[in-house]
């Protein structure tokens, strides 16, 4: 059971019009793991993600999370599944019309039948989980900045507890220090939640600081699915290049960089 | 999966079963607490499943019995009822307070104050873009002609058709209504009168004003809205183009332009309208509709509906691009603007137009 990957593409094809981004992807990830998504610019990142999450029909190819297929046409079964993950989009995609407490109390009214006081003092608590002061949580989102928009979108993609998050770049736009400190955020909620996290990145440094596995995507596919160290060894121009460039060998600890010498 | 149950034995609360989220749309807090009270300590041994709210929960009986009396967690709770422990909400959660007269006396003085102040800025950039429409008159070479022609394109011949059939069918309303009436004092003939004085005079101009700011007034929000929210309007600033001669002339002077021509078009087709309407109700043949409409009715009717068109333009391009100039960073603030935008450009259309009945009447004609 747990030796099964909690979330299986096989043979997935997305394309836009005429322009084919996955081509026979296949990708597992596995329970309570943290799998960091890498590939260029237009490698179709966002767009597994969106596919995954099932906000995308792709052309073909089987996506199950949890054993079960997202294209099921059974919307309770959907729902169901939903219940059982949460997506952070790049900017937090708040909605502006509420505030940041009822932006995380919306999953729990939407899903649940709780009284009120018990939904903001749960909101209340994960709103200080992922790092923001308690007066934020009144605050609107065009009030806040850009990293704290962030926190809240995590924060609202946690409220249920869900088994995955996917999280889109949480990390760009964010100063090396919010972006660190967010990084330790997720790690520190990974553990204590129990979370799979699914993260498309740029940033090397998450990928050294809190992926258990990087899966590189190029050439419309998975180009390789591993552990930083086997990244490195990884041949392929592209592949080393990302992980053997200037920025690269900045973010590498010490430790790594010894052993690739 | 049980639900979680609570039992005391041997003076400590044995808590078993899932204590997920769900399990609090039906447990009871308060008599849970109430039982908690008598126990010692809290074993979680039998806990077969816990999230962030079950973590809680058990925190905050904890917290009532004193600390660290929970026992039986596995690594993995244990770990997240640190996490909650480190993020309870503050004791006294601030609750929220009522409202008392002052307080509403205060916020009474705060909208009208900000009245104010918004009217005062309107009035300011209605004085900035007027005198860039005077730079632009004195330097017709400053003039963007291309934006002008492509705004008079869309604000005045698009509109074309919806304010002819618009006017077509208030001059039809007018012959069948007026006729009606007229009829029992044996005075249809009148109609042609009542028709062309309201039409010229009023319902012409004022409709095709309302329509358009309907239309175009929104659309100015609209558009300066989110070049402001996506920061284009900063990045002219930057490159020194100025928004107001580049954006806002060229709509405003569009307006200017187009409006007085759509309301003669309106003005005809709703005469046309009438005259067809009082010929198929009362009879009156085109060629005495005609007869009677220019000997009975005075030109400056007409010159009274055509001196306020310019008038109105200026108000809804003016209201306009003000709105769309005032949106903020979020979208929320786009579509509230939008609507203020078109709600104000017709209310302060409606008022001008009667600042212009009394004018008019004073001046007499």
């Amino acid at each position: 059971m747990t030796d099964d990957p909690i979330i299986r593409v096989r043979g997935l094809v997305t394309s836009f019009g005429t322009n084919v981004v996955h081509d026979g992807l296949d990708l597992d990830v596995k329970r309570g793991e943290v799998i960091g998504v890498v590939g260029g610019s237009g490698t179709g990142k966002s767009v597994l993600l969106r596919a995954i999450v099932g906000l995308l029909k792709p052309d073909a190819g089987q996506i199950e999370v949890f054993g079960e297929s997202v294209r099921t046409n059974d919307a309770d079964s959907y729902r169901a599944l939903r219940r059982r993950w949460g997506v952070m989009f790049q900017d937090g995609a708040l909605f502006s019309s509420l505030n940041v407490r009822q932006n995380v109390e919306a999953p729990m009214r939407e899903q649940l039948n709780l009284d009120d006081d018990l939904r903001a003092l749960l909101a209340g608590i994960k709103v200080r989980m992922v790092g923001l002061p308690d007066k934020a949580q009144d605050n609107y989102p065009s009030e806040l900045s850009g990293g704290m928009r962030k926190r809240a979108g995590f924060a609202r993609a946690i409220a249920l507890d869900p088994e995955i998050v996917f999280l889109d770049e949480p990390t760009a736009g964010l100063d090396p220090i919010g972006a660190a400190a967010f990084d330790t955020l997720i790690k520190q909620l990974q553990k204590s939640l129990g979370l799979t996290v699914f993260l498309v990145t740029h940033d090397l440094d998450s990928l050294h600081a809190i992926c258990d596995r990087i899966a590189v995507l190029a050439d419309k596919k998975v180009l390789a699915v591993g552990t930083m160290q086997e990244m490195l060894d990884v041949d392929h121009p592209w592949v080393q290049e990302y992980f053997h460039g200037p920025r690269a060998r900045a973010a590498m600890p010490l430790a790594d960089l010894k052993e690739t010498e | 999966m049980d639900d979680a149950r609570f039992e005391i034995a041997d003076g400590r609360l044995l808590v078993t079963g899932r204590l997920t989220i769900e399990v609090f749309e039906t447990l009871d807090r308060a008599s849970t607490r109430q039982m908690a009270q008598e126990a010692q300590g809290i074993d979680i041994a039998g806990l077969t499943q816990m999230d962030t709210s079950g973590a809680w929960f058990l925190v905050d009986l904890e917290q009532r019995l004193g600390a660290g009396r929970i026992t039986g967690a596995s690594e993995a709770q244990d770990q997240l009822i640190a996490t909650i422990r480190q993020n309870m909400p503050p004791k006294d959660a601030v609750a929220t307070k009522s409202l008392g007269l002052t307080d509403h006396l205060e916020n009474l003085g705060r909208r009208v104050a900000l009245g104010g102040r918004n009217a005062l800025e309107l009035i300011s950039f209605l004085g900035q873009v007027m005198a860039t429409l005077a730079r632009v008159i004195i330097h017709p070479r400053q003039l963007r002609l291309t934006s002008v022609v492509h705004h008079c394109q869309q604000v005045g011949v698009q509109a074309v058709p919806i304010v002819a059939l618009m006017a077509f069918l208030i001059g039809v309303v007018l012959a069948f209504q007026g006729s009606a009436q007229l009829r029992q004092f044996g005075a249809e003939v009148f109609v042609v009168d009542l028709i062309s004085i309201s039409i010229l005079r009023e319902l012409g101009i004022l409709l095709t004003a309302i329509i358009v700011a309907g239309r175009s007034g929104s659309a100015f929000t609209a558009a300066i809205g989110s070049m402001k929210m996506r920061e284009e309007i900063d990045a002219m600033r930057t490159l020194g183009l100025d928004p107001v001669a580049i954006l806002i002339v060229p709509r405003v002077l569009a307006l200017i332009i187009m409006l007085p021509a759509l309301g003669l078009i309106a003005n005809i087709s709703g005469l046309i309208g009438g005259a067809m309407m009082s010929w198929i109700e009362l009879g009156v043949s085109p060629a005495v509709f005609q007869s009677r409409l220019v000997s009975n009715t005075d030109v400056w009717h007409f010159n009274v509906g055509m001196i306020k068109a310019p008038f109105f333009a200026l108000i809804i391009g003016i209201i306009g691009c003000y709105q769309g100039m005032k949106v903020g960073g979020d979208a929320e603030s786009l579509g509230r603007l939008t609507s203020a935008s078109v709600v104000m450009a017709i209310f302060m259309v409606i008022v001008v137009d009667a600042l212009f009945s009394i004018f008019f009447a004073i001046v007499g004609v």
